[in-house]
């Protein structure tokens, strides 16, 4: 039983109308050499009842979010999701949906897919957003090959402060093309502005710059975007949607691109994957943005529709020169995220990011009155995540926060040894004051 | 199937409304201006919508009733393997212990999913026939541009990166091919197809040389049709010291029956949301996993999964002729858990049945409806086929018609235009999990619409009538594009 | 329609020669009926240097690209921002309002090379 309908009788009436014997003969042109001789060498099958238990008990080895308080951020964060949101989006006719292809049959699709559009807009402050590409760290790959397409210039500086991951994955997209990547250094936690300026030359075709940056540190933005467009080069901000709902949004530092993961936005963290990626750009920039985007039109009677729009970028059409080799986006996470926002709305957002704030905030400056751990860097001013410094092994600390059901900060040395002893701290609205003072607490009796 | 228009989500609620707010704060608050300097604060609130709940819910299921999917109807979207997702799958990536898990988490707390991993990984190897995985791509594309980043890193180290900078595709190749290869900075050579729709081996030794770096292929290709001179393209290839890269988005049609390792191929991507029966989610998530021969192994993304001498598991990053990174993390873990829950409740003998089937299902199709349409090449197709329009355009009714009068009958249009190299193609892919009842009803629709083409074309080129819009202006959203809602 | 006082290309441009050393370049009526309707032109940069045969601009129809080759060796002395707003009007006037650019030539014995308007229709007829 795989889920075949077709029945014995069934198979040989098929057989008969297409004249052959058996269904082997169906494989009679794949030569003898390219054929499997023997089974599959995999467990054999099993029922639902069977394979469900089994995924239960290695779900069951896993340490998960429900049974322990996460202080761990680095790009994936566990918000609060509410639960008319898991119900929306488990919804048969969106989760078993293709690309809209045939637009008069997929408008729930095409109309969520522009009202997350819009939704990008608005909290980015920009003019147009596609339709989602993979992940934070595609966006900025994206968004780099964008600026160097768009100026013709060859090198990408990326802030040090931009996600590691990120940066390796702009980097590996960008080699292939023999362009280059070359890293902003910092300076106390945030962009060292003159090394920035010094980098700045006439090759630099964009920069990258996170914010809040991955140490948590809020960036110079303005000043940034000053010198940036001073060299005739592309403006890029990888930014925390829910941050926006208190932070400044790209638009208002003058950012040409707007990237970020979405995963903040309703997504459950599920180690790392699925999410999805965020681009939005000035009006200008739109005819070199990669992926889907959907668009309002008419059809013949008159009646407002949407359709998938502005294809010629796209790879069906102009294959090997495409603005990108991206097929589909990740449209039922943006749909998570459509869906929270609407949820949340103009206060709830609010609320969410003010709450982060104020509780990281809070358990900073817990923490920094331990003995043995101080702020990393403590000029910066930061939003949900920090960096501290500590005295101790962090991942032992954290094999003995896991016993006590708390998942702790980051290790940060896992990126770079010269960020050995740094944690980076997260705390988001999910997390209560009774989880932070027993964070506190365990960190006391170390 | 809902008719009328749903409003955007801007034009509905009333200020002060919200669907959903956090529990109060139990932290002592401060003024926001105290913890960050007044300059990066944003100025007013973003424009967001504002809706209970319940107008909320009522959005978003009204627009899920516009749409066509795999649990409403048939959907023989060629290429695009549209079969049924077992709920089971779902279920299973709902888990707490996989959908909440942080990917940094001490690697002692997360021993059950790397082990999921590595298992999916040691799966895909057996099916395809090659030696080691990466399951970071998140999409087939993406699949792609790492596979050929696999191919270059190999010849860099050989010493040939500078010499071989052209991938060969075939004319029929899906447009990611020669976007990804482009995209991996090489450049695309195009090779026609022969006339039994395989590979033109004469131009293939042409193309071959000093240059070619590898070699893309779909196989069965995008015509559904099995290249039975695989062995000899791969030989041909290879001696020209070039890799093959096996496009797997056909791979339904070949579980346990033959495998790209066999055929020659030396990198494949699979993508998980066709083959291995995760929902495509109205376009994503979808999961593109590599799998490679011995000689590429070192070359893989970082991290790798791997079991360790006391059979626990970890994350390998310490491969220094690694690509690099292709995605953050670890690729799109939840539906690599949903492609494993289907290849463990199938087993061996239940994916091979699963291509048996898919390939029966469209070989009925095609002798069913070989008398109504032309068939550019008349063989035993695989699990997919490629009509023409030819016959219907020559009476002024064009494929994109005909597919437009198909949702008129409940039914999503198979591919249409795709393959570029048949004249107003027509791609059908049943796949396995469709009804005999159903395969029949659509062969009912498709000698309808071919009956109305010959009686009432005007019925065929106004359709669709009975969908929630009618065919909409695609001329004018591109000529005047309006891609977002702006607050007046 | 071929114009008589045009010149044409195999690749379905038409020339006009204007006064002095400036040519006219638009795509002819053949070609913007194959491409159907045309939603996006991309016009050269002003003062770009071009060879005969490289690319001068790209129209878009909303499911193709169609790159439109320099006719004649030259320089672009001025673009048709009309298309910005309105890239209808190749469709609708193609060798009118719908041209595409004027190039400032050096050597106008290059025009003696194109195709007149009988020899143009002549490859249509053949090429069907």
């Amino acid at each position: 039983m795989s889920y075949i309908p077709t029945t014995d009788a069934e198979r040989q009436r098929m057989l008969a109308e297409i004249g052959v014997k058996s269904v082997d003969d169906l494989f009679a042109e794949i030569p003898s050499a390219a054929r499997l001789r023997q089974p599959l060498n995999l467990p054999a099958g099993c029922s639902e009842a069977e394979v469900f238990s089994h995924l239960k008990t290695l779900a069951a080895q896993n340490a998960d979010l429900d049974t322990y308080a996460c202080f761990m951020g680095g790009g994936v964060y566990d918000h609060l999701i509410p639960a008319a949101l898991t119900d929306i989006v488990s919804r048969n006719e969106f989760v078993t949906a293709y690309t809209p292809y045939q637009p008069e049959v997929s408008q729930g699709v095409l109309q969520s897919i522009y009202e997350f559009q819009s939704l990008i807009c608005l909290l980015t402050q920009m003019d147009v957003a596609n339709a989602s590409v993979y992940d934070g760290a595609s966006a900025c790959a994206e968004a780099a090959l964008l600026a160097c397409n768009q100026t013709r210039r060859g090198t990408i500086l990326m802030a040090e402060g931009l996600h590691p991951e990120y940066r390796a994955v702009v980097q590996t997209y960008l080699e292939q093309q023999d362009l280059k990547t070359v890293i902003v250094p910092m300076q106390n936690g945030t962009i060292n502005i003159e090394a920035l300026s010094d980098l700045l030359t006439s090759e630099v075709a964009g920069v990258i710059v996170q914010h809040p940056n991955f140490f948590g540190n809020l960036e110079a933005v303005y000043d940034i975007g000053k010198a940036v467009h001073a060299a005739g080069a592309i403006y890029i901000a990888c930014v925390d949607p829910i941050s926006l709902g208190v932070l400044a949004p790209p638009g208002a530092y003058d950012a040409d691109i707007a990237v970020g993961d979405g995963q903040s936005l309703g997504n459950q963290p599920s180690f790392g994957g699925p999410s999805f990626g965020f681009m939005a750009v000035k009006e200008a920039l739109l005819r070199r943005l990669p992926g889907r985007i959907a668009g309002e039109t008419i059809d013949h009677s008159g009646r407002r529709g949407f359709v998938l729009t502005l294809q010629t970028r796209e790879q069906h059409i102009r294959r090997e020169r495409a603005a990108s080799n991206i097929c589909t986006n990740q449209a039922l996470n943006a749909l998570c995220a459509t869906v929270y926002l609407s949820l949340l709305g103009k206060q709830g957002l609010a609320a969410v990011a003010n709450q982060c704030l104020q509780k990281a905030h809070y358990a900073q400056k817990q923490l920094c009155a331990l003995p043995g751990w101080r702020a990393a860097f403590s000029q910066a001013s930061f939003y949900q995540e920090f960096t501290l410094e500590c005295d101790h092994d962090i991942d032992a600390v954290n094999q003995r926060l896991l016993e006590h059901k708390i998942i702790g900060g980051l290790p940060l040395a896992r990126f770079d040894q010269r960020y050995a002893n740094l944690a980076l701290f997260c705390v988001t609205e999910a997390r209560t004051r009774s989880e932070i003072d027993r964070l506190v607490d365990v960190l006391r009796t170390l | 199937m809902i008719t009328r228009e749903v409003p955007l989500i801007f034009t509905a609620g009333a200020p002060g409304r919200t669907g959903y707010m956090p529990p109060a704060s139990d932290v002592q608050e401060e003024s926001v201006d105290t913890l960050i300097p007044a300059a990066y604060l944003r100025d007013e609130a973003p424009p967001l919508p504002e809706l209970s709940e319940l107008e909320v819910v009522r959005h978003f299921i009204n627009l899920s009733r516009l749409n066509h999917a795999v649990d409403v109807g048939f959907y023989p979207l060629g290429s695009c393997t549209m079969k049924y997702n077992p709920k089971v799958n779902e279920a299973a990536a709902a888990l707490p212990g996989f959908a909440r898990i942080h990917p940094y988490q001490p690697e002692e707390s997360v021993q059950g999913a790397l082990a999921m991993m590595w298992h999916l990984g040691r799966y895909l190897c057996e099916i395809s026939g090659l030696h080691a995985a990466s399951l970071q791509p998140a999409a087939g594309a993406q699949g792609e541009l790492a596979g050929l980043m696999v191919i270059k890193a190999y010849h860099e180290a050989q010493g040939a990166g500078q010499q071989r900078r052209e991938v060969i595709v075939p004319d029929s190749a899906h447009g990611t091919n020669p976007a990804s290869a482009a995209m991996c900075g090489y450049k695309v050579i195009t090779v026609p197809s022969d006339s039994q729709g395989g590979m033109d081996l004469e131009a293939l030794q042409a193309a071959v040389g000093p240059a070619t770096a590898g070699l893309m292929l779909t196989n069965p290709n995008t015509l559904g049709l099995f290249d039975a001179n695989i062995v000899e393209i791969a030989r041909i290839v290879h001696e020209a010291g070039g890799l093959l890269y096996y496009d797997g988005a056909n791979a339904n049609a070949i579980l346990g029956i033959s495998r790209p390792g066999e055929m020659g191929f030396d990198v494949v991507h699979f993508n998980l949301h066709k083959t291995f029966s995760t929902p495509h989610g109205g376009g994503g998530p979808g999961a593109g996993p590599i799998v490679v021969c011995k000689e590429l192994e070192p070359f893989l993304p970082v991290p790798v999964v791997v079991k360790k001498a006391d059979d626990t598991y970890a994350l390998d990053y310490d491969r220094p002729q690694s690509v690099g990174r292709v995605r953050s993390f670890y690729g799109n873990f939840g539906v690599l858990v949903r492609a494993y829950t289907y290849i463990r409740r199938l087993g061996p003998d239940g994916l091979k049945q699963v291509s048996e089937t898919a390939v029966l299902h469209a070989n009925y199709l095609l002798s069913k409806l070989k008398p109504y349409f032309d068939l550019p090449y008349d063989r035993v197709c695989m699990h997919e086929f490629v009509l023409s329009g030819k016959r219907q355009k020559a009476k002024g009714v064009r494929t994109l018609d005909i597919a437009k009068r198909m949702l008129d009958f409940g039914i999503h249009a198979p591919t249409v235009y795709f393959p570029l190299i048949v004249d107003e193609a027509l791609m059908i892919e049943p796949t396995e999990t469709e009804t005999l009842e159903t395969l029949d009803a659509f062969v009912e629709v498709m000698t309808t619409i071919a009956r109305e083409v010959e009686e009432n074309p005007e019925v065929v080129k106004e359709a669709p009538h009975h969908t929630p819009v009618g065919r909409l202006d695609e001329t004018r959203a591109a000529r005047q594009p309006n891609l977002r809602w702006r607050p007046s | 329609m071929y114009p008589v006082e045009l010149r044409y290309t195999k690749e379905h441009e038409w020339v006009k020669v204007e006064d002095g050393n400036k040519v006219r370049v638009g795509i002819t009526d053949f070609a913007q009926s194959e491409l159907g309707d045309v939603v996006f032109v991309e016009l050269p940069d002003l003062d770009l240097e071009v060879e005969t045969g490289d690319n001068l601009a790209v129209v878009e129809s909303v499911k193709a690209v169609s790159d439109i080759y320099a006719p004649i060796s030259g320089i672009v002395a001025e673009v048709n921002d009309k298309l910005s707003d309105s890239p209808e009007l190749v469709n609708q006037d193609p060798y009118g309002q719908g041209w595409i650019a004027i190039l400032e030539i050096q050597d106008a014995s290059q025009i003696g090379a194109l195709l007149t308007a009988e020899q143009y229709e002549a490859y249509i007829e053949e090429s069907k």
